[in-house]
C-alpha cells in the first residue's frame, strides 16, 4: 500500500498516491492543465514550461508535469499570475515559429496551434526572430522531413528516438538561441541511422517532422487513365483510420476502408492481409528449413533465433545495429513488398493488364515503409514494386478531400484475387501477431493438429508488454517432422525498438537462446506504428489491439495455410514455399549500415 | 578640502596558509557528526557560489539520507565573467578545499569525492593532482577512505549549474533538471550529493579550525562571515579582496570607486544594479533583497562611472544570457532573444518606449517560470538596469 497525500488544487481537496504529480493529481479532479513537452509515454523533461502551475508559499510557478505532490499543498491552476505567464509562453514559442499554419501538414493537428487559440494569442507584439533563424529544412528521405522552422524544441522525438527506440537519430545539439534538434553532423535523416520509423513524427506536437507526403502522386495516378491502380491496405489500418475520421480508438472499419477506396477511383482494392498469410508460408517453412538444417543435419552454420523480417524499421535498426546479425533475418520480404512483387507479376497476368501500366500504392501504418519501398533491390518484378506508400494519415486525407462521409458508407468486399486473407493475416498489424500466426500454421503442419490453445489463441504472445517470452513443446509430430519431437519451440517477441535491443543484448550476450524472434519496431506492433493517426498512447494502443483481436475472431478463416487464394497462389503461379519463382520473388538480401 | 576615506577591514582568512593543516584535519576529523554538523550550522556559513543555501544544513541533509553511496562534490566551474577568486583560492590554498570535502564525506559517509574544474583551468590540474596525491597520504595516515578527482568541465557557463553540472559529469548534455529533487537526495549518478563552491568548502575549514564563533564575530545577522570579491570595471585598485559581509555599497564605493562611480553590478551579470542614489541603503550580504537572489554570487562587483553607457552594460549582459542559456526552456532560450532583440529595436526607435514595460513584464515571467537560475536571474539586471537608467535605453 502506498501512502496517500493530501493537497487541494483550485480549492478543490484531492487524496492522491505519494508520488503522482501535480499534473496527474489534477486529471484527477478532471482539471485539464495545457502541456507541450509532455507526453505519457516519454520521461519529464519539464522544459516548455506552459504546465505552470502556481503553488501557495511558492514565490516561484511550479511546472505540474514536474512536481511531485506533498502533503497540505495548495495549488492553483488558473490564477492570474499563471495565466499570464502561459499566454506570454505561448507567444515566445509563436516569436520562433514558422507561422504558416494555413499551409501546414499538421493544420488541424497541431497542439501549439491548439493552444494558441485557446489562449487567444491574437496580436503578436514580440518581434518575430523567424528571420534571423536560417532554419534548415530537411526533405530528402523518402519517409520522414524535418523542418526546424515548425519546432519548439520540446524534446519529444529526441526522448522518443531514445528511449522507445534506443536509436538516437536526432539530439540537441547547441545551446543558447542556437539550441536546435540535429542529427550526428546536420546530416540529412536519410544519411544517419535513423529507422524511418516515424514515431518521433507520432510523439512530434507541431509540424517539425512529418512523413514525405505522397497523396499527390496517388491522385494524379488516379486520375491517368491509362493506367491501373492496385492499393493493398496493412491489417492495422483498418482499426486505426477511424480515428483520423471522427470515430473513436479503436473502431474496426475495414468495410467502410474498403468502400471509400474504391469511391478514390482505386482500380482494384486488395489487402496487405493477403500477403501477409503468403509471409506465414514462407517464414514458417523457412524456420522449419532452418530448425532441420540446425538439428538433423547438423549444420552448425544455420542462423538461430530466426528473426523476422516484416518491420522495416527492425529491419534497417538491424542493419545499423546488430549487422553480424543479418543472417538471423528472416529472407522473406515483408508483406507489403510481397504483394507489390505479385501486383506486377502475377495479379497483372490474372487482369490482363500490362506491368508497366499497373501503379502499385500501399496503405500503411508505418513511415518506414515509404523507404522500404524506396530500396533499390525492391525491383524484382522488373518494375518498383511498390510505387507509392501513404499512411493510415494520408488516406484519410484524401477521404476528406474526396467529400466522402466516412461513417455512412456501407461496408463493401475487397475485390480478387489477391483479397481474400484470414485472422492469421490481420494479427500482423499487433506485436505478437506474427509469432501467433506463424504457430498456427507451423504447429499443425508438423503435428496435423491445431495449436493447444483455446479458440486458437495463444495468449502468452499477447498484450502491449516489451518483451515477451513463449515456448511450446512439440508432440505428436508427423512422421517427416519427427525430428522436432519433444523439441520445445522457444520463442521471443518484442516491440518498440528500445526492447528490441535489450533482446539482442540478451543474444549477444548468450543470456538467452530461441528459435525464433518476433521484433517489431512500433510500441504496440503496427498498430502504433509512424503512420498511425495521433495522439497515441498505451491506452489508445489497447483499444486498437482490442479491434485487431476482434477483427481476426470475426473472421471465418483463422489460419494462413487455409486461405484459399493462398493455396490457388501456389498452385498457379509459385508452385510451393521456398520454390524457385519464391526466391526470385518474395525473398530479399539486407545490407550492413554505418553506427551514427 | 580633503575626505579622509574610510578603508573597508580587509580580512585574511581565506588565503592565509597555515602549516598545520594534517592537525587541524586530525582534529575535526576526530569530533563526533553531530558536533561538526553544530558548528557549521552555528557558523551561519551560506553557500558562496549560488543561491546561498546553509551549508550546514546541506551536510546535515545529506549525512541523514540512509544511500549508501553518497558524493562530495567541489564545484570549481567559475563561469561569471570576471571572477577568478575560486582559482586563486584551489591554487594558493587548496589543502583547505580538500579539507573541506574529507571533513563533508566524514560525516555524509561519502567515499568519493570531484572537483568539477573548469576546463579553462586546465592548467591547474598538475599542481591539484600533486596536492591530492599528497592529500590522499595524509587521510590513509588519519584513516579516512575517501578519494578525490578531478573533473575538467566542458566550458559552457550553465555547466556551473548544481544539477547541470551532474548531467555532465554522467557524459550527457549540460542541462538543468528539474527540482525536487534535490541534490542532497538525487545528485551525481542519482546518489545523495554535497555540492559547494570552492571558497565554500574553504571557510568550512576555517571554522572548523576556529570554531563557528570566529567566523560568526563577522558579519551581520544572516550574512556572516567573509567573502572573497573580484573587484573589477572603473576603480583604481582591481583585484581580489577578501571583505567582511554586511558593508554598504556606499562603503565599497568610498574604498574601491574611482570618485565618480554611478553604478555597480552586484552579483556580476545575474545580479543587480545598484544605482548611486541607493548606495548608501544598500548592503552587500544574504537577506538585503539585492544579493539575497543574486545567482551565482561569485562575489563579482563591477563599478561603472558615469563615462558609461548603462545600455551598453545591459546589451553585453543579454548577450552573454542568450548565448549562454542551455536553451531547453522556453522563458529563458526566448526571452533572452527577445529581451536582446527588445531593446535594441527600442534604441533604434523601430519599438515605441512602452516596449520596455512590456519586456519588464515579460522578465516578470521568466523569473516565475525558468527552469533553472540562469533564466530566474536575468530579471534581476534587467529591470535594475531598465528602471534606473531608462532614459540611457531610449537616448
Ligand atoms: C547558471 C548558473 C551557473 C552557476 N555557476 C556556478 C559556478 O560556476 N560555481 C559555483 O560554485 N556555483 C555555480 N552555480 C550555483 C550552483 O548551482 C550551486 O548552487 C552551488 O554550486 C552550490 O554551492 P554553494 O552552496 O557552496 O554555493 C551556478 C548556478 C547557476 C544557475
Ligand atoms: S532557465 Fe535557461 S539555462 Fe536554465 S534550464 Fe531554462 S533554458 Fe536552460
Amino acid at each position: 500500500m502506498s501512502n496517500m497525500v493530501n493537497l487541494s488544487i483550485n480549492g478543490i481537496a484531492v487524496s492522491v498516491k505519494e508520488g503522482l504529480t501535480i499534473l496527474e493529481a489534477a486529471e484527477k479532479l478532471h482539471i485539464k492543465i495545457p502541456t507541450l513537452c509532455y507526453h505519457k509515454d516519454l520521461c519529464i523533461a519539464g522544459n516548455c514550461r506552459v504546465c505552470v502551475v502556481e503553488q501557495t508559499g511558492n514565490n516561484k510557478l511550479v511546472a505540474s508535469c514536474a512536481t511531485p505532490v506533498s502533503e497540505g499543498m495548495e495549488i492553483n491552476t488558473n490564477s492570474l499570475k499563471v495565466r499570464n505567464c502561459r499566454k506570454h509562453i505561448i507567444e515566445l514559442l509563436l516569436t520562433e515559429h514558422r507561422e504558416e499554419c494555413t499551409k501546414c501538414y499538421r493544420n488541424g493537428h497541431c497542439e501549439l496551434q491548439e493552444l494558441s487559440a485557446e489562449f487567444q494569442i491574437t496580436n503578436q507584439d514580440f518581434i518575430d526572430l523567424v528571420p534571423d533563424k536560417n532554419y534548415t529544412v530537411d526533405r530528402i528521405s523518402p519517409a520522414i522531413e524535418k523542418d526546424d522552422s515548425k519546432c519548439i524544441r520540446c524534446q519529444r522525438c529526441v526522448r522518443t528516438c531514445a528511449e522507445i527506440q534506443s536509436v538516437g537519430a536526432i539530439a540537441v545539439s547547441h545551446k543558447g538561441s542556437e539550441m536546435k534538434i540535429s542529427t550526428f553532423f546536420d546530416r540529412s535523416l536519410d544519411e544517419v541511422v535513423c529507422t524511418n520509423c516515424g514515431q518521433c513524427i507520432v510523439h512530434c506536437p507541431t509540424g517539425a517532422l512529418t512523413e514525405k507526403s505522397y497523396v499527390e502522386k496517388v491522385w494524379d495516378a488516379i486520375a491517368d487513365p491509362d493506367v491501373h491502380v492496385v492499393v493493398q491496405t496493412a491489417p492495422a489500418v483498418r482499426i486505426g483510420l477511424g480515428e483520423e475520421l471522427g470515430l473513436g480508438s479503436g473502431t474496426r472499419v475495414t468495410g467502410k476502408m474498403v468502400a471509400a477506396l474504391k469511391r478514390l477511383g482505386f482500380d482494384s482494392v486488395l489487402d496487405t492481409d493477403f500477403t501477409a498469410d503468403l509471409t506465414i508460408m514462407e517464414e514458417g517453412t523457412e524456420l522449419l528449413t532452418r530448425l532441420k538444417r540446425a538439428l538433423v543435419d547438423g549444420d552448425t552454420e544455420v542462423a538461430l533465433p530466426m528473426a523476422t523480417s516484416c518491420s522495416p524499421g527492425w529491419v534497417k535498426y538491424i542493419e545499423h545495429k546488430y549487422p553480424e546479425y543479418l543472417p538471423n533475418l528472416s529472407t522473406c520480404k515483408s508483406p507489403q513488398q510481397m504483394f507489390g512483387a505479385l501486383a506486377k507479376t502475377y495479379y497483372a497476368k490474372n487482369i490482363d493488364v500490362e506491368p508497366q501500366n499497373i501503379v502499385s500504392v500501399s496503405i500503411m501504418p508505418c513511415t518506414a515503409k515509404k523507404f522500404e519501398a524506396n530500396r533499390p533491390e525492391m525491383k524484382d518484378s522488373g518494375y518498383k514494386d511498390v510505387d507509392y506508400v501513404l499512411t493510415t494519415r494520408e488516406l484519410a486525407v484524401m477521404i476528406k478531400q474526396a467529400g466522402i462521409e466516412f461513417e455512412k458508407l456501407n461496408d463493401e468486399h475487397f475485390d480478387s484475387i489477391m483479397g481474400v486473407s484470414t485472422g492469421a493475416g490481420v494479427i500482423f498489424g499487433v506485436t505478437g501477431g506474427v509469432m501467433e500466426a506463424a504457430l498456427r500454421t507451423a504447429y499443425e503442419i508438423v503435428t496435423g493438429r491445431e495449436v493447444p490453445f483455446d479458440n486458437l489463441e495463444i495468449t502468452p504472445v499477447r498484450g502491449l508488454a516489451g518483451v515477451k517470452e513463449a515456448s511450446i513443446q512439440i508432440t505428436g509430430t508427423k512422421k517427416e517432422w519427427n525430428f522436432l519431437e519433444g523439441v520445445e519451440l522457444k520463442c521471443a517477441i518484442t516491440n518498440g525498438l528500445q526492447n528490441a535491443h535489450k533482446l539482442m543484448e540478451a543474444i549477444k550476450n548468450g543470456e538467452r537462446t530461441y528459435h525464433f524472434i518476433e521484433i517489431m519496431a512500433c510500441p504496440g506492433g503496427c498498430l502504433g506504428g509512424g503512420g498511425q493517426p495521433f495522439p497515441v498512447d498505451n491506452e489508445v494502443r489497447l483499444k486498437r489491439m482490442q479491434a485487431i483481436y476482434e477483427e481476426d475472431r470475426n473472421l471465418p478463416i483463422r489460419k494462413s495455410h487455409e486461405n484459399p487464394e493462398i493455396v490457388q497462389v501456389y498452385q498457379d503461379f509459385l508452385e510451393e514455399p521456398l520454390s524457385h519463382k519464391s526466391h526470385k520473388l518474395l525473398h530479399t538480401s539486407y545490407v550492413k549500415r554505418e553506427q551514427y | 578640502m580633503t575626505t579622509t576615506k574610510k578603508q573597508l577591514h580587509r580580512i585574511d582568512l581565506i588565503f592565509k596558509n597555515d602549516e598545520d593543516c594534517k592537525e587541524i584535519l586530525r582534529k575535526a576529523l576526530s569530533k563526533p557528526n553531530q558536533e561538526i554538523i553544530n558548528e557549521m550550522v552555528n557558523s551561519g556559513l551560506k553557500g558562496r557560489g549560488g543561491a546561498g543555501f546553509p551549508t550546514g544544513l546541506k551536510w546535515k541533509l545529506t549525512a541523514e539520507s540512509k544511500e549508501k553511496d553518497k558524493y562530495v562534490i567541489c564545484n570549481a566551474d567559475e563561469g561569471e565573467p570576471g571572477t577568478f577568486k575560486d582559482r586563486e583560492i584551489l591554487s594558493r590554498v587548496p589543502h583547505k578545499v580538500l579539507s573541506g570535502m574529507a571533513v563533508c564525506a566524514k560525516i555524509t559517509g561519502a567515499r568519493k569525492g570531484f572537483i568539477y574544474l573548469r576546463g579553462e583551468y586546465k592548467f591547474l590540474v598538475p599542481e591539484l593532482k600533486k596536492e591530492i596525491r599528497k592529500f590522499h597520504d595524509i587521510l590513509d595516515d588519519l584513516g579516512l577512505d575517501f578519494r578525490v578527482e578531478i573533473f575538467l568541465g566542458s566550458g559552457a557557463y550553465i555547466c556551473g549549474e548544481e544539477s547541470a553540472l551532474f548531467e555532465s559529469m554522467e557524459g550527457k548534455r549540460g542541462e538543468p533538471r528539474n527540482k525536487p529533487p534535490f541534490p542532497t537526495e538525487c545528485g551525481y549518478l542519482n546518489k545523495p550529493t554535497v555540492i559547494n563552491n570552492v571558497e565554500t568548502l574553504a571557510h568550512s575549514y576555517t571554522i572548523l579550525k576556529f570554531g563557528a564563533q570566529k567566523f560568526r564575530d563577522l558579519g551581520v545577522k544572516d550574512s556572516r562571515g567573509s567573502k572573497v570579491f573580484s573587484v573589477s570595471g572603473d576603480t583604481p585598485i582591481p583585484g581580489i579582496y577578501e571583505l567582511e559581509l554586511g558593508m554598504t555599497v556606499q562603503d565599497f564605493v568610498d574604498d574601491f570607486g574611482d570618485g565618480d562611480t554611478k553604478a555597480v553590478q552586484v552579483g556580476g551579470a545575474s545580479g543587480f544594479l545598484v544605482p548611486r542614489k541607493r548606495f548608501a541603503k544598500t548592503t552587500i550580504g544574504y537577506q538585503g533583497k539585492l544579493t539575497g537572489i543574486s545567482l551565482p554570487t561569485g562575489g563579482s562587483m563591477m563599478i561603472f562611472n558615469s563615462s558609461r553607457s548603462m545600455y551598453n552594460v545591459l546589451n553585453n549582459y543579454l548577450d552573454f544570457f542568450e548565448e549562454e542559456s542551455c536553451g531547453q526552456c522556453t522563458p529563458c532560450r526566448v526571452g533572452c532573444q527577445q529581451l536582446l532583440k527588445g531593446i535594441r529595436a527600442v534604441k533604434r526607435g523601430e519599438k515605441p518606449t512602452s516596449y520596455l514595460d512590456k519586456l519588464m513584464k515579460l522578465t516578470e515571467t521568466m523569473k516565475l517560470t525558468a527552469k533553472c537560475g540562469l533564466g530566474q536571474s536575468v530579471a534581476n539586471s534587467f529591470s535594475s538596469i531598465v528602471e534606473n537608467f531608462r532614459e540611457e535605453m531610449i537616448y
